[in-house]
């Protein structure tokens, strides 16, 4: 068998294209700086019967920009969609296969898609993200990881903790004679393992930690926040003193001492579990009440439900004793959810505290107040819905940042079991050959570059949507 | 300023401004909006124009057509703006640029946020000379010293080195005012340049204004939504509905002799001397003002007109038809021959005066005072901030009792004390017999929160915008432990809708579906829902345009006459107070400086502050004479309150009380006829001796 | 303002005695130090054994004793031995006891001894934090105005091309964390396998089988030159700049829509001059609190980037005395980093008062 190109055999004619494209779009990139900065880019004023006047050099560079991107994008999506419809990677070259290996992900995306856009306008806050250009396609990239980390099983081209002897730290496209695919897509690793199938791994370890992690930051920096903001005094006073402590510390440093194997022993990590899993419990039973408190058998009903799940997973996720065993978490695991919990927390608290803050001046909480409201229903009920855009916007923003600060604990190589295809670690992995061999190391590296990307457009999205209102 | 002579020769007797059939429109990614559509007006030199309309009718955008400040998305699609003589909406950025601020130049609504808060004030002035006409530094700073003491600042020297935040409101609004005249502009464009202003202050800038105008020859396009303040500064009007001029003239001529429905119907639902709650109620205009995408064929105030005529009215759009014999008085009604003007209206329902009951409400000698910490780093002195002093009234069932006073006066501390959301420092509060007054919200029963209730003001915070409107009005009902089921509640919400003239359908409606009107209205429905006796409304109308306020204070009456509802109607608006109140209380920096029936208030004798703040209102009646008593200054800081009477820093009566006494003690309660209290330290003789301020003429 | 200063420097100083605390107490956790008496002692330690080392070595007894000790505000610990040998905290033995000080931590100047470096705190530190200050400065350098350029042209035009062009730039930076964006930067520029090296070395630009840039940064320990600096300086200010010019053009953006910049337009002050007198003030007060407060993520990216590119300046050290569990060291990295963050804190507070009038004169 053969070694893969990049671009099989549509690459003869689409390659040529590609780099055109790519090199006017850096070309026209840098005139239009150019332009700006020396202000020759005179904004488009349309003329009192509203045709646009002579077109300046700024807004040549702009279409420039525009058609190159396009061209460069079109030629991937060709080089992508005429790998699919080769028969073997061989014809369809890397990025053929590759695209072909994502199948189910190309499916479920379409699917969404067109689900999303039909029935837009009547999912609210959800919907309106697809009358944004950015949003969708941020919308686009967090799914694809989403949908790549629920489908791993099937995208792997094989196990990824297997090594193949010869195949280290060989190029993309290597034949791996011995694999059950026939070849090492995105290469091989140090040791010899198959980069791609460890790369659509770290998907999942990714997206198993982050998103959880940053919604427990969520529920403590609420729970904390909103009577922070609304009772303020000595009670805020001595929350954001501690919030800032935590802020105060370089992040690194805080891992460095907080996640280690040393620290383990002392069960410092499961007292902080213990203390920070009570907060979501805490919340909905606080929440529920404050609503439900006039009408005690459907108060009682709902409490019961959550103090039911809540302690059970409780008792499991932070000292492991469910006695079903539904629930538990790895030791090491454990560590490293409840030291991202604890950074991100301070954060959140921060934001919701601003936001209470501006609200509680609202007439309609006065309303509540003159109505006899207790002052738990006014924050949960009155406050914290209103706050709903710019905390879902932060939410997607931390998700990323989740991300990169897990990124940042396998760099180090801290918490994580040492063959986890994590991102992080795999860039620790591929770092100490990053002059020679640096595709190891690049593949977590764009991936986890993108993901980030998408959420952050994501945010960007929902944030200029939300404001439209 | 022979610098700033045009460069093209232009004849004074010709007009200074002419918009020609204008018409803007703002591009969304969905449709076309016009927002301004065939709007001609003329304005000559030395005139001021008034543009009136409510909120939405274009009369800004006119405004910023004139300057061509249409954001992104505006655009003028029709028509032309002649200033001098050439056409602006041709005009190049760079002509554009030389004409704004040199020779048109506008004074806005918000003056804090039109100053650039990290520019000295005399920078930000001298800004204007040194672009327009190329003069010195040094100059431009001297000039601007100088226009600062034409505005009649105190202290010009030390303002002009001073950043905007270190002035008050009025000051503010007096150095926009002068940013405008540094370079004597020929047209000043007004939009709403006094509304976040107090009256008394308002008063005063509108004198400058109208003083100003006169002296520097400038014409004016003074935009507002209040008919008063354009009788008081304009010569001629030009009234807007939803995008279109419907009539435009001589003041006297459009006030006395109005030719369009619109314009009648706007008079008819104003508060003016004369009217009464119970003989002559307002009429509301019925309807809501049309989105400007969903305007009706044909005229556009049609559907909410008593005078349409299907397949008349609504067949084709409506043009201009000049008034003859009148001073270029115009109207856009195909009708306006068969009308008969003077008719009175035709659905006028004369109502009776509610029974006054038993006394359900009463203070005496409440106090609140709040410490504050000095300077905003915190430490410094605890500073004690008097918001209400010695505060002692009673309302009785069914009665309305206004408070007026404008800001800083305490009343808004005295609703939170009286709703239990702060508790008084001294004094009792006797609500039913019980004493509340350190009772705060938490620890009161429920009957009694229940029977308390507050509508607010700003009608777009008065609603939770993320709970449809039943389910806040059903919450209000579990709250108060209204019913056994769910079902229950609902069916109370959906009564409370009607009782408050809304469709049922609105129950599935988010707060943001409904206008500004409505909400206030469902505010009304929630407030009641607990069958309250006592309802304190906060200036309910004051953020509502002028034919919805009508409806909702008129709603309000009606609910209090079948409840027998006391209400506590907190206004600084008193046209509207002497409207619908029975008895008045003017508040004045946390003092209770008179009260008394309304027409003890009213008329004389006053109190000082009473007087000015009477003749400080606009109103918009050829036939009332006011005598203009303008105070000086602002109103001081309640931080930092003047010794001895409060009024006594702008007190135009302060020398006929002997011995500076003013200045020392705080004045006792005079007791007068009938138990009309005034706190002054003028004597008996001297408060005779008062004229009234209004005078209606005689006809 | 006086007092505003004195009050900041009060709570400064209680955070800095709670966050040294905490990593004193972090830091000294039990298995540290019996991990730390294996290390120093022998391997083969019986528990027993071990028990001794640490209390004979002043580690054990009241965790807030051991840091008034560190701190110097408690008189520094003395053990002697069954053979009378006297061993403390302020001598080395056999110095003699009674000549050394009662107090020794780090307020006398006594940051301790590097058990891995082997050499005394302060001396190593003084050279790794000089070297640090080399790659912040040149950090600085580029990403301030790079990011404050960016923003204020983007922010300038809401919504023009220019905008959107800078602000997908600024997205995708920010989306960039230091270990990507390093990883990237080497593979693009320093690597004889893939990137622009091979090409130039085929047009013969620079010679075979050498890279444009190198992907260490260890020379430049002794002599910083564009082809070793650069890389390291770009990964960290990549990540600052996309932040910080983000910020800048939300700050720009609110402010062009304020009323005051519609006034002076309307004064007929050409767009140039609105941006540069009456926009620009406005519109950095934000930034300038952001800049500040992004010290402890520039520690953070020194840290990675330190050791991506095997720079031994602070960060290296800290990952050196972390993972080599050499606690004194450790402490200190620990201190400096609290110290220059909390003081960043303080000037980012002053300057904010100072830039904006409204508080100042308040």
């Amino acid at each position: 068998m053969d070694q893969l190109t990049w671009t099989g055999s549509a690459g003869t004619v689409l390659l040529p294209v590609f780099e055109i494209a790519v090199l006017a779009l850096v070309l026209s990139l840098l005139a239009k700086l150019l332009f700006v900065l020396a202000g020759l880019d005179v904004p488009r004023l349309p003329g009192p019967d509203g045709t646009i006047a002579a077109r300046s050099p700024g807004l040549m560079a702009s279409m420039g920009i525009r058609f190159s991107f396009f061209a460069a994008l079109a030629a991937i999506l060709c080089m992508l969609a005429a790998g699919a419809v080769m028969p073997t990677p061989l014809e369809a070259g890397i990025l053929g296969a590759m695209a072909v290996r994502f199948w189910p992900v190309w499916l479920a995306l379409a699917a969404t898609f067109v689900l999303s856009i039909r029935f837009r306008r009547r999912l609210g806050l959800y919907g309106k993200l697809f009358d944004s250009t950015v949003g969708m396609i941020g919308f686009a990239i967090v799914m694809f990881w989403v949908f790549t980390a629920i489908f791993a099983d099937v995208i792997i081209t094989q196990d990824p903790f297997i090594q193949l002897s010869g195949l280290k730290n060989k190029v993309p496209g290597i034949a791996a004679p011995d694999s059950p695919y026939g070849w090492y897509l995105l290469g091989g690793d140090h040791l010899a393992r198959d980069v791609f199938s460890r790369m659509v791994m770290g998907a999942r370890e990714v997206l198993k930690i982050a998103p959880a992690a940053t919604l427990f930051a969520f529920m403590v920096g609420i729970t904390l926040g909103l009577p922070a903001g609304y009772f303020g005094g000595k009670l805020d006073t001595f929350i954001s003193f501690l919030a800032n402590l935590v802020l105060a510390f370089p992040v690194i440093l805080l891992f460095y001492l907080l996640v280690t194997p040393e620290i383990r022993d002392t069960g410092i990590p499961i007292v902080l579990a213990a203390l920070l899993f009570l907060f979501p419990i805490i919340f909905l039973t606080v929440l529920w009440n404050s609503r439900y408190y006039t009408n005690p058998p459907q108060r009682n009903l709902y409490v019961g439900i959550t103090l039911l799940i809540g302690l059970w997973a409780y008792s499991g996720l932070a000292f492991n004793i469910d006695p079903l065993g539904i629930w538990s978490m790895e030791p090491n695991m454990l560590n490293v959810f409840v030291s991202v919990v604890f950074v991100n927390s301070p954060g959140v608290f921060r934001i919701v505290r601003g936001l209470v803050m501006d609200i509680k001046a609202r007439d309609y909480v006065a309303a509540g107040q003159t109505r006899g409201e207790g002052p738990w229903y006014i924050m949960l009920w009155e406050i914290l819905p209103n706050a709903r855009g710019p905390l879902i916007v932060d939410f997607c923003l931390r998700i990323g940042y989740t991300t990169i600060l897990l990124g940042t604990l396998g760099f180090f190589g801290l918490g994580v079991s040492p063959d986890s295809p994590d991102w992080g670690s795999t860039i620790d992995d591929g770092r100490k050959l990053l002059n020679l061999f640096p595709h190891p190391a690049l593949a977590p590296a764009l991936a986890l570059m993108s993901l980030v990307l998408g959420l952050n457009l994501l945010a960007d999205g929902l944030r200029e949507e939300s404001l439209k209102d | 300023m022979t610098a700033l002579a045009p460069d093209t020769p232009w004849d004074p007797s010709q007009p200074i401004l002419e918009i020609e059939h204008l018409s803007i429109s703002f591009f969304t990614r969905m449709r076309e909006i016009p927002a301004v559509m065939d709007f001609s007006c003329t304005v000559m030199a030395g005139e001021a124009m008034g543009l009136v309309g409510e909120s939405g009718c274009g009369k800004s955008t006119v405004a910023l057509g004139v300057m061509r400040e249409l954001g992104k998305n505006g655009r003028i699609v029709k028509g032309s703006i002649k200033f001098k003589g050439r056409d602006l909406a041709q005009m190049s950025d760079e002509e554009l640029r030389h004409i704004r601020g040199s020779e048109i130049a506008m004074i806005y609504q918000e003056p804090m946020a039109s100053l650039n808060p990290a520019m000295k004030v005399g920078a930000q002035l001298a800004e204007v000379p040194m672009l327009h006409s190329g003069m010195s530094k040094d100059e431009a700073w001297k000039l601007a010293r100088q226009i600062v003491a034409d505005v009649r600042l105190p202290d010009p020297d030390r303002i002009i080195n001073a950043y905007p935040h270190q002035l008050s409101g009025g000051q503010q609004q007096r150095i926009v005012i002068a940013m405008a005249l540094m370079a004597k502009p020929a047209l000043l464009i007004l939009d709403e340049p006094t509304t976040a202003l107090d009256v008394t202050v308002e008063a005063g800038i509108v004198d400058l204004v109208k003083e100003l105008g006169e002296k520097y020859g400038t014409s004016m396009l003074f935009i507002s939504h209040n008919l008063g303040l354009v009788m008081d500064v304009c010569d001629r009007i030009c009234v807007m509905y939803s995008g279109e001029a419907v009539e435009t003239g001589n003041v006297v001529e459009v006030f006395d002799e109005m030719r369009h429905p619109y314009t009648q119907a706007l008079f008819r639902s104003i508060p003016l001397p004369g009217a009464d709650k119970n003989a002559r109620p307002l009429i509301s205009i019925p309807g809501n003002f049309p989105l400007p995408h969903e305007r009706p064929p044909g005229c556009n105030f049609g559907p909410r007109c008593d005078y349409f005529q299907k397949g008349r009215c609504d067949a084709a759009d409506v043009p201009m038809f000049p008034v003859p014999g009148s001073d270029r008085h115009e109207t856009r009604c195909l009708r306006w021959q068969e009308i008969d003007w003077e008719a009175p209206p035709a659905k006028r329902e004369i109502k009776q005066k509610a029974e006054i009951g038993r006394v359900v409400l009463k203070m005496e000698d409440l106090r609140k005072y709040y410490s504050v910490s000095g300077g905003a780093f915190g430490g410094g002195m605890k500073k004690v901030v008097k918001a209400n002093e010695t505060l002692s009234f009673e309302a009785r069932e069914g009665e309305t009792l206004a408070i007026v006073g404008e800001s800083g006066c305490g009343k808004s501390t005295f609703a939170k004390v009286l709703m239990g959301l702060e508790t008084a420092t001294s004094g009792s509060i006797m609500l039913f017999d019980e004493n509340v007054q350190s009772t705060p919200i938490q620890k009161r029963n429920t009957d009694t929160v229940s029977q308390v209730q507050m509508v607010f003001q700003n009608p777009f915070d008065t609603l939770n915008p993320s709970m449809s409107v039943g389910r806040q009005i059903i919450r209000a009902l579990e709250i108060f432990n209204y019913g056994k089921s769910d079902a229950e509640r609902h069916e109370r919400m959906l009564e409370l809708l009607d009782l408050v003239k809304l469709p049922r359908a609105f129950a599935e409606r988010m707060p943001r579906q409904l206008s500004g009107g409505q909400k206030q209205r469902v505010g009304i429905a929630r407030a009641f829902a607990g069958g309250a006796k006592v309802v304190v409304a906060d200036e309910p109308v004051s953020a509502l345009d002028v034919s919805v306020q009508a409806a909702v204070t008129d709603l309000l009456m009606d609910i209090q006459r079948e409840n027998k509802t006391t209400l506590l109607f907190i206004s600084h608006d008193l046209s509207i107070v002497r409207y619908l109140s029975d008895r008045v209380m003017v508040m004045y920096l946390g003092h209770v400086v008179e009260m008394g029936t309304t027409d003890q208030v009213f008329s004389p004798p006053y109190h000082p502050y009473t007087e000015a703040l009477l003749s400080a209102v606009p109103i918009a009646d050829t036939k009332v004479i006011r005598k203009r008593i303008v105070l000086e200054g602002d109103i001081p800081s309640a931080m930092n309150p003047p010794p001895g009477c409060p009024f006594q820093t702008r007190c135009r009566w302060k020398s006929q009380v002997p011995g500076g006494l003013c200045e020392r003690e705080v004045p006792p309660v005079q007791v007068l006829e009938g138990g009309h209290q005034i706190k002054c330290h003028l004597s008996r003789d001297i408060l005779a001796q008062m004229e009234p301020v209004i005078k209606i003429a005689a006809e | 303002m006086g007092l505003f200063v004195l009050r900041r420097l009060g709570v400064m100083l209680l955070t800095a005695i709670a966050l040294t605390f905490v990593v004193f107490y972090l830091t000294n956790l039990q298995p540290n130090l019996e991990k730390l008496a294996r290390t120093e002692g022998s391997v083969r330690m019986t528990e027993e054994a071990v028990q001794d080392w640490i209390a004979q070595n002043g580690h054990s007894g009241s965790i807030f004793m051991r840091y008034g000790q560190w701190l110097g505000v408690v008189p520094g610990w003395t053990y002697t031995d069954e053979k009378g040998q006297m061993r403390g905290r302020c001598f080395e033995i056999g110095q003699d006891p009674t000549a050394a000080p009662t107090y020794c931590g780090l307020l006398q100047g006594n940051w301790g001894y590097s058990t891995f470096f082997k050499t005394p705190v302060m001396d190593s530190l003084g050279e790794k934090l000089a070297a640090t200050g080399w790659l912040m400065l040149a950090v600085m350098l580029v990403m301030v105005p790079t990011s404050l350029l960016l923003g204020v042209l983007s922010g300038m035009r809401e919504g023009s091309a220019t905008d959107r062009t800078l602000s997908t730039f600024s997205i995708a930076s920010t989306a960039t964390p230091e270990y990507v964006s390093g990883v990237v930067l080497v593979a693009l520029f320093a690597t004889a396998a893939t990137g622009i090296s091979p090409l130039l070395a085929e047009y013969g630009l620079i010679e075979p089988k050498k890279t444009l840039f190198l992907a260490s940064a260890t020379s430049a320990m002794d002599d910083i030159t564009f082809w070793n600096f650069a890389l390291p300086v770009m990964t960290i200010a990549l990540y600052g700049i996309g932040y910080i010019a983000r910020m800048t053009r939300a700050s720009m953006t609110e402010v062009m829509t304020q009323q005051y910049i519609r006034t002076a337009r309307l004064k007929g002050v050409p767009f140039r001059t609105v941006v540069m007198r009456h926009a620009l003030r406005n519109a950095l007060i934000a930034p300038f609190t952001v800049i500040m407060l992004q010290f402890p993520w520039l520690l953070n990216g020194v840290v990675i980037v330190e050791s991506l590119f095997n720079y031994k300046g602070f960060g290296w050290t800290l990952v050196q005395a972390a993972s080599n569990n050499d606690i004194p060291l450790l402490l200190a990295c620990s201190v400096v980093a609290v110290v220059v963050v909390l003081l960043t804190q303080l000037i980012s507070d002053i300057g904010y008062v100072f830039l904006n009038p409204r508080i100042r004169l308040a």
